[in-house]
């Protein structure tokens, strides 16, 4: 039949790292997947990138540390390159004066040399949360329960039972400590469980990043168990910098897509999905190309699929509505610095850097960001991949990672080229201070604001979690509510990216779980598949 | 001079006809209609009744909330809203209308004016702003309250159109049931439509405020010859109630009103689902939603006429499918006696197996007799809810 080749089982919008898990997923259960990446290459935002000739970096996510380690093994990504062993990095907090201390996972504690209570209390107390986070995290590789708990079929409300046992499981001192923290802030927690500034100033910072909140904000306590659900059972156990860049990550996971017999197609930007009779039928590329399926996969945010790529005039108007009003506040910038070599503080730094030397320090920033401004002084996470990977700079020569918090979206009276301009010095500054020297070492900069994120990765509001993680927009709340099981109200058009459950980071659970959803609709014939 | 407390003043507005509708009113029998005086009664319900059904009434409709709904996508727009498919509404047209939330819920019905292809208003009863503005993402449309722009007087009854001969109106002849004309008499720009609420022969009279008592004087100065009267709510309410027109708040809760989510109720349950067009080309808000009731039976209840035994009226009665009482079916919502057709009239939500014509059910009415609250099990049957239909209606 003419036009077979552009008649598919299912479409993927996008190449990030859940569009190439669920087309992976798909095509080895024998449906015909094509995936379409707007960008000439795959990955999304876990891409490595060369900002400058001949110095790479990850473009935006640059720490793995959720990548679910039954997706790897399931989609075999280690056959297909990716090398996860022996790149596990600690963190170090860089403090003033030339103090720093370092944490695990990865390397021994040198917290005593900051405070003995604190080194004494923080292994218990970060193993505590990670047991707590881990009973959370079972949840991530199901569909969240629906509210109406009557309604779930027999296998969710098993899900469910496991979940409730495995809280149960956490005993009753845990639970209890686990019910009292969980719409905490994590400055109340900090002071919790420790004394000296430094560790506050740490914790306080898992606590928000990837969040336009600060530390006395709440939910920032339920950020911190979900990051920390990445160094448990589903996750890879601490952060890892992935050789050859997070782009490695998905270059594997692209592999593992079409080695089950994926096609990708790069450069092939959808316009918009094409619904016909009020169901998918395939999608519309910029081009004015159609391909055609009654399965159409979004790995965009939720705000890009619904208002964009379906278009309200397709869907219900409280559900727009919703979509409308989720939080997609970036807050974060990434730096990107080409080193002609490394200062003193950070000669031999393998370990994943901190800047957050106390949780006041934090909040001024988050004052500033809350204004509309760019923090005077902002919280930095920072790597130097070159050093465990030196094919990504010339040699002798290093890169820098940085996130910089917080540089806001929503600016009031700076402009996006001044933003751009501020977050790079006062982050600069900031690393100065910590790391004498390192000024006179940058040969080039690059500066991605929220508003670049969105532009050049397609992020609505450059939150790169696709909707912040808050507890009002997670579990079954995300994207939003009765829409959580991946399906989005337009027959055939399921939402596979971080902004379904569980939600952000390069964890593939996202896609995994809307792969066996789609599964689930194709095996019952709600979805026909092969109808040409 | 009596000092009041600011607060205790009255804040009711006065309608552009207040004055004269003041005069002529009966002791103080005033109620309240989106914020204004509206009359209740003039002197008697019975005779203000047997106006609407014999001669021309004149009732004050100036309190409807109006939205002006414009702009180069306004027609997409409404088509969007709106359940009914709006390509079969030609521009100065009326039609009448369901528009639902996501799930089907009503909204609330009413009447939307078509002057153009992308010009509407949208007449409601209660406040919608909110909601329309939710509904135009993505909407290259403007809406606007004009509320306040217009106010009208509903002419009704058989008597209607000699009124409106006389007034010099030409071509009224012609007007269509929901048709719409627009015109200028001895300087004064008129809106007249056909349509209104009693079930008749009737028409909407429309002109800026300043020429409202105009108007007024003009039409009871032809009409003195056709039994013209003015009728406050409750003659209307009988009117109503054998038109079978439903009534907000009465027969139902607006979903954006209803204070428990079960209270909502969808087209289909209210026995409008002729309103409901699922084969309209798009989509349209709640059609996912109105297709899976209709397709799945999920309705859990219609809103029916029925007919009772005995002259007493049964507002929010029990109806039972046995005498005994023991098998409850629902609740009456309107209800009245029929003096045209004399028949004891109400409406009830029954489920759809029990509203077929004719079919027999028990209903329990109780009623105050002097000093003594009585109770009567009677037989009702389920009816057509548009218990008067006369031909001139739409002749």
């Amino acid at each position: 039949m003419t036009g077979a080749a552009n008649h598919m089982d299912a479409i993927v919008i996008g190449a990030g790292h859940n569009g190439l898990v669920t087309a992976a997923y798909l095509a080895k259960a024998g449906l015909k997947v094509t995936v379409l990446e707007a960008a000439p290459q795959v990955g999304g935002a876990a891409v490595t990138r060369e900002f400058v000739p001949g110095y790479k970096v990850s473009g935006v996510a640059h720490l793995l540390h959720g990548l679910h380690p039954g997706i790897a093994r399931d989609l075999g990504l280690a056959r297909h390159g990716l090398d996860l062993k022996a790149q596990r990095v600690a963190t170090r907090s860089l403090l003033p004066g030339g103090r720093s201390f370092d944490v695990g996972p990865g390397s021994a504690s040198t917290i005593a040399a900051i405070s003995k209570a604190d080194a004494e209390a923080y292994p218990a107390v970060m193993a505590r949360l990670t047991r707590m986070a881990d009973a959370l995290a079972a949840y991530a590789l199901h569909t969240p329960p629906r509210p109406d708990i009557g309604k779930m079929d027999w296998e969710g409300k098993l899900n469910l039972g496991r979940f409730a046992w495995g809280l149960r499981r956490l005993g009753k001192k845990d639970m209890l400590e686990l019910t009292r923290i969980l719409t905490m802030n994590v400055n109340d927690l900090a002071n919790d469980y420790f004394e000296s500034e430094a560790v506050k100033g740490l914790i306080c910072f898992e606590g928000v990043l990837g969040l336009a909140l600060g530390p006395r904000s709440p939910s920032t306590v339920f950020n911190l168990l979900y990051r920390l659900s990445g160094f448990g059972a589903n996750g890879q156990g601490g952060f890892l910098i992935p050789k050859g860049g997070m782009g490695s990550v998905t270059a594997a996971l692209a592999k593992a897509a079409q080695a089950a017999g994926a096609v990708i197609r790069t450069s092939a930007a959808v316009d918009h999905i094409l619904v016909e009779n009020d169901s998918a039928a395939g999608v519309v590329l910029s081009t004015g190309e159609e391909v055609r399926a009654s399965c159409v996969v979004s790995n965009a945010d939720p705000q890009r699929t619904a208002l964009q790529l379906i278009g309200p005039r397709n869907l219900d108007t409280m559900f727009v509505s919703r979509i409308r009003h989720l939080r997609m506040n970036g807050c974060a910038a990434k730096i990107h610095l080409a080193l002609d070599g490394l200062p003193e503080a950070l000669i031999s730094e393998r370990s994943r850097i901190v800047v957050a030397p106390k949780p006041d320090d934090i909040e001024r920033a988050y004052d500033c960001a809350k204004y509309g401004r760019v923090s005077d002084r902002p919280a930095l996470e920072l790597a130097i991949p070159s050093l465990s990977d030196p094919s990504l700079a010339p040699a002798g020569r290093h890169v820098a990672s940085i996130v910089a918090q917080y540089c806001p979206y929503r600016l009031r009276a700076t402009s996006v080229n001044e933003a751009r301009r501020q977050i790079g010095e006062r982050s600069l500054d900031v690393l100065e201070e910590v790391a004498p020297g390192l000024k006179k070492r940058v040969t080039a900069m690059e500066v991605l604001t929220p508003q670049d994120l969105e532009t050049q990765f397609g992020m609505t509001g450059g939150q790169w979690h696709h909707g912040e993680i808050t507890l009002d927009q997670v579990l079954f709340l995300r994207p939003v509510g009765q829409a959580q099981d991946y399906r989005m109200p337009v027959p055939g058009v399921y939402l596979c990216g971080a902004g379904a459950h569980p939600g952000g980071n390069v964890s593939g659970a996202p896609g995994y779980n809307a792969a066996r959803e789609i599964l689930k609709d194709v095996r019952t014939q709600k979805r026909v598949v092969g109808a040409a | 001079m009596t000092a009041y407390v600011e607060h205790l003043k009255p804040f009711l507005r006065k309608t552009p006809f207040h004055e004269r509708i003041e005069a002529l009113m009966h002791g103080n029998h005033w109620m309240r209609w989106t914020g204004h005086y509206s009359p209740a009664a003039f002197e008697s319900v019975q005779s203000e009744y047997f106006t609407i059904r014999n001669g021309a009434s004149v009732y004050d409709i100036s309190p409807l909330i109006k939205y002006r709904i414009h702009g180069r996508q306004a027609a997409d727009y409404v088509n969007h809203l709106i359940t009914r498919d709006l390509s079969k509404v030609k521009p100065m047209q009326a039609f009448y209308t369901s528009w639902c939330q996501d799930d089907g819920m009503l909204v609330e019905e009413g009447t939307i004016f078509r002057f153009g292809e992308n010009d509407f208003l949208l007449n409601s009863a209660k406040d919608q702003l909110h909601w329309l503005e939710q509904v135009a993402y993505g909407f290259e449309v403007k809406i606007e309250e004009a509320s306040n722009d217009l106010c009208g007087l509903s002419l009704q009854g058989p008597q209607s159109r000699d009124v409106l001969r006389a007034l010099g109106i030409n071509g009224i002849d012609h007007l269509p049931r929901f048709g719409i004309m627009e015109l200028e008499l001895g300087g004064h720009w008129l809106r007249v439509d056909r349509a209104g609420f009693t079930g008749d022969l009737g028409y909407e009279i429309w002109v800026k405020p300043q020429d409202a008592l105009w108007l007024w004087d003009r039409l009871f100065e032809v009409g003195r010859d056709h039994k013209i009267a003015p009728i406050g709510a409750q003659a209307l309410e009988i009117a109503r109630i054998e038109a079978g027109f439903i009534l907000i708040d009465v027969d139902y809760s607006g979903a954006l009103h209803a204070l428990r989510p079960s209270n909502r109720m969808s087209p289909y349950e209210l026995g409008i689902g002729w309103t409901v067009n699922l084969n309209k080309p798009g989509y349209f808000v709640g059609k996912r939603a109105l297709k899976r009731e209709k397709e799945q039976g999920l309705s859990r209840y219609v809103l029916t006429g029925i007919e009772i035994e005995g002259r007493k009226p049964a507002p929010g009665s029990f109806l039972y499918a046995d005498q005994a009482g023991k098998h409850e079916l629902g609740l009456t919502t309107s209800a009245c006696w029929s003096p045209t057709m004399k028949k004891n009239i109400a409406y009830a939500r029954v489920p759809a197996s029990y509203a077929k014509k004719g079919n027999q059910m028990w209903i329990e009415i109780w009623y105050q007799k002097e000093h003594k609250i009585e109770r009567s099990m009677v037989r009702c049957w389920a009816a057509n809810r548009m218990f008067y239909d006369p031909p001139r209606k739409s002749a």
